[in-house]
């Protein structure tokens, strides 16, 4: 028996160098993303909407643009999946919530616009937690996504969907977003490459707002090479977003052969403490290993504040969100209670039937978090702890060019398991966070599964905009680990 | 207002100023007045969920601008703050202001009440977005009697400027002053329309009474809805004198917030809050710092026009006219240019100021125009000027001229010439008329000569009369003296 | 520390209406995860400025030059309500 992979279980620098070479064509690769999605998202459920038709057109247009001799861009005719949290012009988008059931935004996302405009094929927007609120994309008003390497277990989240898509082959590569782990932890829970940029590396402008100071975009992968050339695809300034930062978008492919032979790497001595399942830990300390007998310099690193970056977060994230989340209120699209008796009675009850658990809470405790007497001692020493996390990484940076971390402390938990306790949930978060409340750039790259047969997620941490590194030290990692066991899902497809 | 009784007013003055930027706050769509409803809206001014503020360097710059025109500080680092309130005018439900770090700070504004000039702080400056417009359909205007709303967003995000004085407005006159000078000069800086009736002009006032020379405020009253100055002035009349009479009577007053019933001439309270507004301010996470450039500062300075208050200072002391017209002609760039160029181009300044300030002012105000909208320019006033001053024709055939100018736009001497309005001034013609007049007028002559010399005035005007306003009356006068007493 | 919080104020001031066993459960919940979120006071750090932005950059502007606007039918196509070509509300019974 030959290969058992589909054209869309290859990663997309393959696939773009087949489609250049005249070997298959992007309708080919858009119908086995598509007969995929049919076999085995019944199971899974990944996506909130499938845009076969929409697909099919854009690869047919690719294929035109294709056999008249056009160069082809690296991610032309690459099958693509999209967070239902980035807004898509003409395609509902819903954020996973009852609030924007039926939403279709007037305008697109800047990174899907460039994406659309480089010949990206868009096959449907995937499930997440409600408004990007949660870790286990349990939060979705819609339905659970279930992790294709065991369909009892979360696939993470909260872009749940993308990372699931990714992982079964249902797209070959996808975008979510970041605000406390929500692309890298997804992704080390589903065995994908899980790429989260410096702050303003990627236009923000379209992505659906929880917390804008926390918020990036995000690109799930099979391999880093194709994290490389997505980010490539939709980084750069954009002058939509006043937070987006200068410069052309980075050729980040590069240096991604240059090795990691005398980069200094930092190992949290967090990342090993309570709460890190063995597997986890133990994948981790290989991980470490392997990087030293490649030539990097290993040694220990400590971020003093981490301890804090939980509470700051909970306390940053939900006040930003409460505002954010305040235009939901049925006057000009979304939910509209019936029969409301005046104006306050319609925006409080749209919102009390639009709005599902989490992101309730999340406004509450924002709104409270901002509410006059304990701004000071909520918000506002949050923030000046945000400074002192990055201070940490400034001090941390002065002796490493890395810092490495499990992704997250636990591999795929059981669906259901953690609903009932918010703070338990929180704590998937905890090696996440840190990078987002410093807005500097961090990957998951999967290194290898636990005694349970579950992916496990390495993470490393770059200074600002030194993506370059990032990349380079996790594509050197992944081609020495050669990984390539896929979900038992697919094998039992394929079988 | 009684100014010598125990009691002072304090009142501080909030005004909202649109600013005239051809595009929004926040956003590409244009700021327009009077569009079809929701046609100046984007993504971004309809909040739409994703849609991100990018701000106006022209907003930031009208700002800076007045800051500087008022003598604030600009400050070298403000931040833009939201302020979070839920209202169905409101596309975000928070609104994109600036709070503890705002973009001017520390300034003043001097103007002059009954001769004297006051000197009316300025706490701040600093830069906003408009709402969108509600309508109540099918009422009378109270918004209590709607069964429903209606929004247009077309004004949502327009650049907005609010400009808070401190409390040193001590009187409703110095708060029309006030507003009339600030008008002025956001007129002269060109940042404004600055035009009430249509709102790129709005005004709250905080109004207390206190006993005098104590040092706290008494119990603030927030007084909004007033859309012109009038209003403004006739609301705090009104204010102030509801305070002073329930001090008087020992009625408590409540900290509130007072809405101006136009039609009605009277504040009314607005329906009592639930609970107190909490704004849950915070920093604008998707708009990173002002920090402006000194170098753009100075810029902008030196780019400012002569304000009113210098210009006014300017005229006082260059043409040596009465404070009245010093005001009228300084008043407004349009004027100042109008009268100065009528001067340069050789006008007496204080005969000019006349006409100006009286005829023009007269016509301009009888046919409801502008003088930019006018015919009249300071080439005409300049030769009328010269024309009266020199005999040539009398004041009467110069409002005559005026007038005809004013109509048609030619030039004033060709109006002369083709009204016939040069002076009469031949001894031999005039002399002529004069004795026509005295052979009409038997009676009048005789009651001359018995000593009623004050007839003399009516035979002048016959002589003016039957020569069709040509005649110098000068002349006319010694002409008729002249027969009179020798004649007989 | 322990956190007294107003479920009724504050699901007032963010216009979230909660059923009786939401507010039961939030009263229980939110004390929990205010009082773990309180923990940044235990951080001295009178002396450290607060940050509100990830990456630092500032002025940054747009030109004053328009941009295009939605079609007036785009803008109003998912209101709930229209009439007059105006998002049509309910009555309002609050002045601000």
């Amino acid at each position: 028996m030959g290969d058992p992979r589909e054209p869309c279980d290859l990663p997309a620098h393959e696939i773009a160098a087949r489609l250049a070479s005249g070997e298959g064509s992007a309708g080919q690769v858009v119908e086995s993303s598509l007969a995929r999605i049919e076999a085995v998202d019944g199971r899974v459920r990944s996506f909130l909407a499938v845009t076969a038709e929409q697909a099919r057109q854009r690869a047919a247009e690719v294929d035109r643009r294709r056999v008249a001799g056009e160069t082809l861009s690296a991610v032309a005719g690459i099958p693509l999946a999209l967070k239902d949290v980035l807004a898509t012009r003409g395609i509902p988008t819903t954020c996973g919530s009852q609030i924007l059931r039926g939403y279709v935004p007037p305008y697109d996302c800047t990174a899907w616009a460039r994406l659309q405009a480089a010949g990206s094929v868009l096959v449907g927007k995937t499930n997440c937690d409600e408004f990007a609120m949660g870790s286990s994309t349990e939060n979705s008003s819609f339905h659970p996504t279930h992790n294709p390497w065991d369909l009892d277990a979360v696939p993470g989240g909260s872009s749940g969907g993308s990372a699931a898509a990714v992982a079964s082959g249902q797209a070959v590569w996808a975008l979510g977003t970041d605000t406390g782990g929500s692309v890298r932890q997804p992704a080390a829970l589903c065995g994908v490459v899980g790429m989260k940029p410096t702050y303003g590396l990627v236009s923000r402008y379209g992505l659906i707002a929880f917390a804008s100071s926390l918020d990036h975009v995000g690109t799930f992968t099979r391999t880093v090479r194709d994290a490389a050339t997505l980010l490539s695809a939709i980084g750069g300034h954009d002058p939509r977003d006043a937070t987006s930062l200068p410069g052309p978008p980075p050729d980040l492919a590069a240096t991604l052969e240059e090795g990691v032979r005398g980069l200094r790497i930092g190992v949290l001595e967090e990342g090993f403490g309570e709460g890190v399942e063995p597997g986890v830990r133990d994948r981790i300390g290989e991980a470490v290993d392997r990087l030293a007998a490649l030539g990097a310099e290993i040694g220990e690193a400590t971020l003093p504040h981490a301890g804090y970056t939980l509470s700051a977060y909970y306390l940053i994230a939900p006040a930003e969100a409460s505002s954010n989340l305040a235009r939901y209120d049925g006057v000009r699209y979304g939910h509209r209670a019936d029969d409301p008796r005046d104006v306050v009675d319609m925006m409080t009850r749209t919102r009390g039937e639009g709005f599902g658990d989490e992101v309730k809470r999340r406004i509450m405790i924002g709104t409270y978090a901002l509410s006059a007497g304990y701004y000071d001692a909520y918000y506002g020493q949050a923030q000046k702890v945000r400074t002192l996390i990055i201070r940490d990484y400034e001090e941390a940076f002065g002796s490493f060019d890395l810092l490495l971390s499990p992704t997250s402390p636990t591999t795929a938990f059981r669906l259901g398991e953690r609903t009932d306790d918010p703070m338990a949930m929180y704590l998937s978060d905890v090696f996440t966070i840190p990078a987002n409340l410093a807005g500097v750039p961090a990957i998951s790259v999967p290194c290898g599964v636990d005694e349970r047969g579950l992916p496990v997620g390495l993470q490393l941490t770059g200074k600002v905009l030194d993506e370059a590194t990032v990349l380079r030290a996790a594509h050197a990692f992944e081609q020495d680990l050669g990984w390539t066991t896929r979900p038992p899902l697919l094998e039992a497809a394929a079988g | 207002m009684a100014s010598n009784d125990a009691h002072e007013t304090v009142i501080g003055l909030e005004c909202h100023v649109e600013l005239s930027t051809a595009t929004k706050m926040f956003c590409g769509c244009p700021n327009e007045f009077g569009a079809p409803p929701n046609t100046h809206v984007c993504e971004v001014c309809l909040g739409h969920p994703g849609s991100l503020p990018v701000p106006n360097r022209k907003a930031v710059e009208y700002a800076i601008r007045i800051g500087l025109a008022l003598g604030c500080e600009i400050a070298p680092r403000s931040l833009f703050h939201r302020k979070n309130y839920f209202y169905p005018d409101m596309p975000k439900n928070y609104q994109i202001s600036q709070y503890d770090l705002p973009l001017c700070v520390g300034g003043h504004l001097d103007v002059e009440v009954d001769g004297r000039t006051r000197r009316i702080g300025i706490t701040r400056v600093h830069l906003e977005e408009d709402t969108g417009k509600t309508v109540h359909p099918g009422t009378t205007g109270r918004i209590a009697e709607a069964e429903y709303a209606l929004e247009d967003y077309n004004r949502a995000g327009v650049p907005l400027v609010e400009i808070v004085s401190e409390p040193d407005v001590r009187s409703a006159e110095e708060a029309r002053a006030y507003l009339t000078e600030l008008r002025a000069t956001l007129l002269a800086l060109g940042v404004s329309d600055v035009r009430m009736e249509e709102g790129s002009l709005r005004c709250d006032a905080n109004v207390s009474v206190r006993s005098r020379g104590a040092a706290e405020l008494g119990t603030k009253v927030e007084i909004k809805n007033m859309n012109s100055i009038r209003s403004v002035e006739r609301a705090l009349l009104f204010e102030e004198e509801r305070q002073r009479r329930a001090l008087a009577e020992g009625t408590p007053l409540v900290q509130e917030t007072r809405h101006w019933d136009e039609d009605a001439g009277r504040t009314l309270p607005l329906r009592s809050k639930e609970y107190a507004f909490d704004y849950r301010y915070f920093p604008e996470p998707d708009i990173p710092p002002l920090e402006p450039d000194p170098a753009w500062i100075e810029e902008i300075r030196a780019s400012l026009p002569e304000l009113p208050a210098e210009r006014r200072a300017r005229f006082a002391e260059a043409f040596d006219l009465p404070p009245a017209q010093v005001r009228v002609l300084a008043g407004s760039t349009e004027w100042a240019d109008f009268f100065e160029e009528a001067v340069r181009l050789g006008a007496d300044p204080r005969a000019a100021a006349n006409w100006m300030t009286q005829d023009l002012a007269g016509l301009l105000n009888q046919h409801r125009v502008e003088l930019s909208g006018s015919k009249v320019t300071p080439a005409h006033l300049a030769d009328l000027v010269r024309l009266v001053g020199e005999g040539t024709i009398s004041s009467a055939g110069g409002k005559a001229a005026l007038e005809e100018a004013f109509a048609k736009g030619a030039s004033v001497e060709q109006i002369v010439e083709e009204r016939g309005l040069r002076q009469v001034s031949d001894v031999a013609a005039l002399g002529a008329i004069v004795d026509e007049v005295l052979a009409e007028n038997p009676g009048p002559a005789e009651q001359f000569r018995s000593g009623k010399e004050g007839v003399i005035g009516f035979l002048v005007g016959q002589v003016m009369r039957r020569s069709g306003g040509a005649a110098n009356p000068k002349l006319a006068q010694d002409l008729l003296r002249e027969r009179l007493l020798t004649g007989g | 520390m322990p956190v007294e919080i107003d479920i009724e104020h504050v699901a007032r001031l963010a216009r979230l209406a909660l059923t009786g066993e939401e507010k039961e459960r939030l009263s229980r919940q939110l004390p929990d995860i205010l009082s773990h979120a309180a923990k940044v006071g235990e951080v001295a750090a009178e002396d450290v400025p607060p940050t509100a932005y990830a990456v630092p950059r500032s002025n940054v502007f747009r030109a004053d030059e328009p941009d295009e606007c939605l079609p007036h039918d785009a803008a109003m196509a998912g209101a709930p309500e229209v009439e007059d070509h105006r998002f049509r509300v309910p009555r309002i019974v609050e002045m601000e």
